[in-house]
């Protein structure tokens, strides 16, 4: 992002409008989409990141975030969140595998069409977020306490204000 | 039939830059600075970039019209589209496009995939680092646009004359008019 301002400007702005604009689902239901993706890419600095900031915007219900991670269906939430991350885990796998079933299922628990539209677009767009991170081996930090500020920064001054951000490219290629 | 209710006659990303045309902008800005602003990388070498990872995700409507805006910067050149998606180890690509394209196909199935030794090699053959970046978040992208585009089951022609008509509208202006130009088509 630092390396090059001016991609990183569409891409923090694409997760502005996609995580933090208006729409009718939370900030923390957004977030943990985009944590689920992450963890399903096995990206640990974007699962760890959104994942803190999930858990800001919930109060800061670490464990939720964990459970989702983990097993959706076992998770303490909405049905209608929980059809939502399904079809965000089958975008991670590939945009074909998303069936009309599992459409109508979103649908069915009062999922609208935008709403299943930005859940594909987030799903697809940490599909991007996370080879570019570690595509490109970029340093991550271990420090959980680290992750907690950057995601309280992040929850509450958005993605715009990232582009001067924490991260060194220490040892990236 | 598309998964939400999508402009009839649109095909593909344009369908869904005019369902929602906030996420619109930013994601032509992208592909106009990674695949239209002059770089050091030809912006042919970059469109094929971009369509052996789509092709590598089984994306028909990305595949196709990224390779006929390949093939517009190639002269026409579709055999070679075609070569680069069959193997471009032995398509009649330079060195290090050749080795920046095995970065692609690596980013394609896991950034974790990329190893030091790839971008050595593509650093040996002269890649600089930008262009090693814009190689890696090229691939990363279109893993986005590929989902996007096939995840909401979007509307692909099958006409390959539909894709060499845009390919020579885009090729010449870039990606930026495409929000208005959809926009305008979803109204009338």
């Amino acid at each position: 992002m630092v390396y090059r301002p001016e991609t990183a400007k569409p891409l923090n702005e694409l997760a502005d409008i996609l995580l933090r604009g208006p729409s009718t689902l939370s900030p923390g239901e957004r977030e943990l989409i985009a944590t689920y993706v992450s963890s399903r890419n096995e990206c640990f600095f974007c699962q760890t990141v959104h994942g803190a900031v999930a858990a800001h915007h919930l109060d800061g219900n670490e464990q939720l975030v964990l459970d989702v991670k983990r097993d959706v269906e076992g998770a303490g939430v909405s049905d209608k969140l929980k059809t939502l991350l399904a079809i965000a885990g089958k975008v991670q796998r590939g945009g074909k595998h998303v069936l009309p079933e599992d459409i109508e299922r979103a649908r069915k628990q009062g999922a609208t069409d935008l709403e299943i539209h930005d859940t594909v677009l987030i799903a697809a767009a940490f599909c991007m977020y996370n080879r570019y991170v570690d595509g490109l081996a970029t340093w991550a930090p271990n420090d959980p306490e680290a992750y907690r500020q950057q995601g309280a920064r992040l929850a509450q001054e958005g993605y715009g204000a990232s582009t001067a951000a924490q991260r060194i490219p220490n040892g990236a290629h | 039939m598309a998964h939400i209710e999508l402009t009839e006659g649109l095909p593909g990303i344009r369908a869904l830059f005019a369902f929602r045309p906030e996420t619109a902008k930013p994601l032509c800005e992208l592909a106009e600075i990674l695949l239209h602003t002059p770089g050091t990388l030809s912006m042919a070498d970059r469109e094929l970039i971009a369509t052996y990872v789509s092709s590598r995700n089984d994306c028909y409507y990305c595949q196709t019209s990224h390779g006929a805006l390949a093939a517009y910067h190639l002269n026409g050149d579709e055999a070679l589209v075609q070569d680069v998606k069959h193997d471009p180890e032995t398509a009649a690509v330079s060195d290090k496009l050749r080795a920046l394209l095995a970065i692609a196909g690596k980013v394609q199935h896991s950034g974790l995939d990329v190893r030091a030794e790839d971008v050595e090699r593509a650093r040996g053959l002269g890649a600089s680092e930008r262009e090693v970046h814009d190689t890696v978040l090229i691939a990363a992208a279109f893993c986005m646009y590929n989902r996007y585009v096939d995840g909401l089951a979007t509307w692909a022609p099958s006409d390959p004359a539909a894709y060499r008509e845009r390919a020579a509208q885009v090729g010449a202006n870039g990606y930026l008019g495409i929000p208005a130009a959809v926009a305008a088509k979803a109204r009338s």
